[in-house]
């Protein structure tokens, strides 16, 4: 970033030009009118050149002032893997930087594109990341307000004909300066039913993603091989989504740090050997139908916050310490239908 | 004659970006926007025709601004105008209302008197416009 940033602005160009320079480039037409000694002057003494930001610009300074390194942290402390996520959340960070020092030298760029596509396996954390964007964008400075719509197929698509485009409108207005989040978006398309109303709101959609960009960014998440299908049979949907995102399946190690995560905000934590136990439970529970990430692990924890519970009740005839109360026990765990022990139970 | 009624109304008109600032206050303030259009701009005709309802739960000026463009381009040639409806007081009290839009040519108003009993004369004014029938005013 040398000679490129020391370019003079395009005259029509917003940016930080004084207002100087347009009188004394009239004072010079009317001397060239009227010749005389201030005719021969250079025209570049009457019009100075405007002070423009010369040399280097400190792009340092910029990420500083918007604390975004803020918000990366953030995102790194309380949300667990998800590496290409955050990859791309750095990307488009660095991206609005770099737009905001271009404008800052009159270099116009239309606003990027920002619409994503969340996919991935249940629990990967597709919704919690959706509602994060929204703060994340916020204070990137791409939306203008911190409001998250999060809408399903219900809220966009009417009952009869003509209800659907008013509703949709509707939904479009209320999320506008901020995010829309459209959860289990390939709802919107039933193929099997060619006089289905999704449609309708399928292009609507499109028709705002593509004019109002900067008014409003859309996220459409769901499970990844339907999402696919969704795609598919909606190139156009998927050509206007700049960013398609793939949630991976969480290690056992995450899962576990999620735990401890999930705990800590829930003001519980496990006893040593808990620790251990629960490890060996993710381990198996993966092995097994139906799991879904991070939402298994909140059901288990919440399954052995109520093992713990009936076994303070049950040995209340000593007394309990705030240890007690806190600390969820191997025995908890180890109680689970998935070590082949205790009661049958729902699985998910 | 140009009418004025309203906040702003002896300024030039509003462009789009100072019609979108100034609804970003109201929304600032919780307030909820209206649209209401009319080409009967007496000053008694109070309640104007409402270009659907009040937008209560909008959060961004630009879907307001796409409301008002798309109130213009219904009626491009009658009066709109955008409320500001506070209701922090246990009802919608009226607390910002400002023309958004003008017929190009405005004929005025004439002001006709009626004689009564006596010497007494009442005055009452009466818009050119209105002589003719609704939707061919402007």
């Amino acid at each position: 970033m040398d000679a490129a940033f020391t370019a003079k602005p395009r005259p029509g160009a917003a940016g930080p030009i004084p207002p100087g320079p347009a009188a004394p480039e009239r004072g010079a037409a009317t001397g060239t009118a009227a010749p005389g000694p201030a005719a021969s002057a250079p025209p570049g003494a009457a019009a100075p050149e405007p002070a423009v930001v010369t040399g280097e610009l400190d792009l340092q300074a910029v990420f500083r002032d918007s604390h975004i390194g803020d918000v990366l942290d953030e995102l790194d402390t309380q949300l667990v893997g998800l590496v290409p996520v955050k990859s791309r959340i750095r990307d488009i960070a660095a991206l609005l930087l770099v737009e905001k020092l271009r404008r800052s030298v009159g270099l116009e760029t239309g606003p990027p594109s920002l619409h994503m596509s969340f996919t991935g396996n249940p629990g990967t954390g597709k919704t919690t990341v959706a509602l994060r964007m929204a703060e994340i964008l916020h204070r990137l400075g791409y939306v203008r307000k911190v409001h998250l719509t999060a809408v399903t197929r219900d809220d966009l698509v009417g009952q009869y004909i003509g209800h659907t485009a008013p509703k949709t409108r509707e939904v479009l207005k209320r999320a506008m300066g901020g995010v829309l989040f459209i959860d289990e978006a390939y709802y919107l398309y039933r193929p099997e039913n060619e006089r289905d109303y999704g449609q309708e709101a399928i292009e609507i959609l499109l028709q705002v993603m593509e004019n109002q960009r900067e008014d409003l960014v859309v996220i459409l998440a769901g499970y990844k091989d339907r999402m696919d299908t969704f795609f598919r049979s909606n190139p156009g949907m998927s050509s206007r989504i700049a960013h398609h995102i793939d949630f991976p399946d969480y290690t056992p190690a995450e899962l576990l740090a999620i735990a401890r995560l999930m705990l800590a905000g829930m003001q519980y934590r496990f006893s040593e050997h808990a620790d251990e136990v629960f490890q060996a439970y993710i381990e198996r529970r993966r092995e097994q139908p139906h799991f879904a990430n991070a939402r298994s692990v909140r059901n288990a924890l919440d399954r052995a916050r109520l093992r713990q519970a009936s076994r303070l009740f049950a040995a209340r005839g000593g007394g309990l310490a705030r240890e007690d109360l806190l600390t969820i026990d191997a025995a908890d765990i180890l109680a689970s239908r998935v070590f082949g022990a205790g009661a049958p139970e729902n699985p998910s | 004659m140009r009418l004025t009624q309203g906040t702003f109304s002896f300024l030039p008109d509003l462009t789009d970006e100072q019609i979108s600032s100034q609804i970003e206050y109201c929304l600032e303030k919780g307030w909820a926007v209206s649209i209401e259009y009319t080409d009967d701009p007496h000053p008694r005709n109070t309640y104007w025709e409402m270009f659907g309802l009040p937008m209560f739960d909008i959060k961004d000026a630009a879907a307001i601004l796409g409301e008002i463009r798309s109130c213009r381009r219904t009626f491009p040639r009658h009066y709109i105008k955008v409320n500001a409806l506070d209701s922090s007081l246990g009802r919608e009290s009226l607390r910002l209302s400002f023309i958004v839009n003008r017929p190009e040519n405005e004929p005025g108003f004439g002001l006709v008197r009626q004689e009564g009993p006596g010497r007494t004369v009442r005055y009452t004014t009466r818009a050119y416009a209105a002589d003719r029938p609704e939707n061919e005013r402007y």
